[in-house]
């Protein structure tokens, strides 16, 4: 029963998890906003959102024990789902105001876009796919998306990287290694195609359940 | 690449459309949930709910209006109108809206724009310029006004812009109180000199009333974004046909 899955969000402190759990509400499951370690490592998916900044955010998992409980669950090989800022944590770095340290999980840093741009990288753009991969199951290439973003993630590993979309450079919009997904974009915002994501990830999750 | 924006307006009173989509089969013209959902089908990239509700214990309607626009459309949307603090901010963030627009509150206490980029993130914060051109002197300026153009401020609407780009604004939702209602056009002028001036995006609003204004606002005057109100409303012109018009012309539009 896809209702039932325990789809964790993982709320930092730092923004508003609203709009995305009512993406999820949308597509048939109730996931639960949680800053309790047990919460998140008792769960069928773990989702991390985020619309503030890198080093609140960081700073945010990092006061409630959170870094720890998300390592632990990607360890575990539990479905993970990182959203804007969600992504760029999974990464070693950031220069956002300052240098930050990021989760560490996924080869890479956070840059912010080029000076000659305008920024924040404000909305729909499209995603030119790299490879295959449930998660854009359905979804033509160069589909567009929403995107809020000023940062941006840059990795020398090519296999991580799904979909990229062009903004003075091409960079990685939608990122995978095994159980850990994530995309830059903000998919409850997205109309069909981020809606349909949001389907292609909880359908996967359902699939991995012991004795389904 | 990323596309250049198209987004209506519409003017809210406790929590009901009271300028937007005058369909003759609405079943709810005041329904803002109905009229979000037209413009979403519509492909219009962003909706701005501006809020005329005069009384404040009425406030808590417009909430329960993002809050439902929020569950059942799932494009970004912005409401603007009323917002005196961060506490009037995060209310409006906690329903799912994507973004606030601050005006006069701003112009009033300029750190509000810093608090609120600090507590929501600079994504999050649209301040809105109602720009006058000043008559006289050699050289063309304008001017910042607020309580929807009536009132001076002495601020030039050009360094108003780069204050509020530095406060943490994410975006300038810039009108001309010029060209506002008179279909003659946007101050293409006045959004390029802004744009000039500021690296985040801006949205141009007043004055549209044919095809040609999109293209010339969105290319000359290099805005991000095009914001309507009446012109979409009254059905004289749709989404659609702005949108098949700007890709004709090579203006890169999600469509």
């Amino acid at each position: 029963m896809i209702e039932r899955l325990r789809i964790a969000i993982v709320d930092a402190g730092i923004g508003n998890l609203r709009s995305v759990q009512k993406g999820f509400e949308h597509v048939g499951v109730s996931p639960v906003p949680t800053d309790d370690p047990v919460v998140i490592a008792d769960a069928h998916a773990v989702v991390l959102p985020g619309v503030a900044s890198f080093g609140d955010g960081m700073a945010g998992l990092r006061a409630r024990g959170l870094d720890s409980a998300i390592l632990a669950v990607i360890e575990r090989g539990v479905p993970f789902l990182g959203i804007c800022v969600g992504l760029q944590l999974l990464f070693g770095s950031s220069e956002e105001m300052g240098t930050h340290r990021g989760l560490g999980i996924l080869p890479g840093q956070v840059k912010r876009f080029s000076a000659s741009l305008t920024v924040p990288h404000m909305g729909w753009n499209q995603l030119e796919q790299q490879r295959p991969h449930p998660l854009l199951a359905n979804i033509p290439d160069g589909a567009f998306v929403y995107f809020a973003n000023s940062y941006h993630a840059v990795t020398d590993d090519e296999s991580i990287i799904v979909a990229t979309t062009e903004y003075g450079t091409h960079f990685p919009s939608v990122v995978a290694r095994d159980n850990v997904w994530a995309i830059q974009f903000h998919p409850e915002k997205s109309q069909e195609t981020g809606l349909t994501m949001l389907r292609n990830f909880v359908e996967n999750v359902y699939d991995r359940l012991p004795g389904h | 690449m990323l596309t250049k924006r198209i987004i209506p307006c519409l003017d809210v009173k406790d929590g009901r459309v009271v300028k937007g989509v005058q369909f003759v089969h609405l079943r709810d013209a005041g329904d803002p949930v109905e009229q979000a959902q037209i413009y979403g089908e519509e492909a219009a990239d962003e909706l701005v709910f501006l809020d005329i509700t005069a009384s404040h214990e009425q406030r808590g309607l417009t909430l329960e209006m993002a809050r439902r626009v929020a569950e059942t459309v799932f494009i970004p949307f912005t409401v603007g109108g009323g917002i005196g603090s961060v506490d009037d901010m995060r209310a409006i963030i906690a329903t799912g809206a994507d973004k606030v627009s601050i005006n006069t509150a701003a112009v009033r206490d300029p750190d509000l724009i810093t608090q609120g980029a600090r507590a929501f993130g600079s994504n999050a914060v649209v301040v809105a310029i109602d720009a006058r051109r000043c008559v006289g002197g050699s050289q063309l300026t304008w001017e910042t006004t607020t309580h929807g153009g009536r009132r001076r401020t002495g601020l030039d609407a050009i360094e108003w812009a780069v204050e509020c780009e530095r406060r943490g604004a994410g975006e300038i939702l810039l009108t001309s109180m010029d060209c506002d209602g008179t279909k003659a056009g946007y101050d293409v002028e006045l959004t390029k000199t802004v744009a000039d001036a500021v690296s985040i995006p801006v949205i141009a609003s007043g004055g549209a009333g044919a095809l040609e204004h999109f293209y010339d606002v969105l290319t000359t005057g290099c805005a991000d974004a095009a914001l309507v109100a009446s012109l979409f409303h009254f059905r004289e012109m749709s989404i659609a046909q702005v949108k098949t018009y700007l890709a004709g012309r090579g203006v890169w539009v999600r469509r």
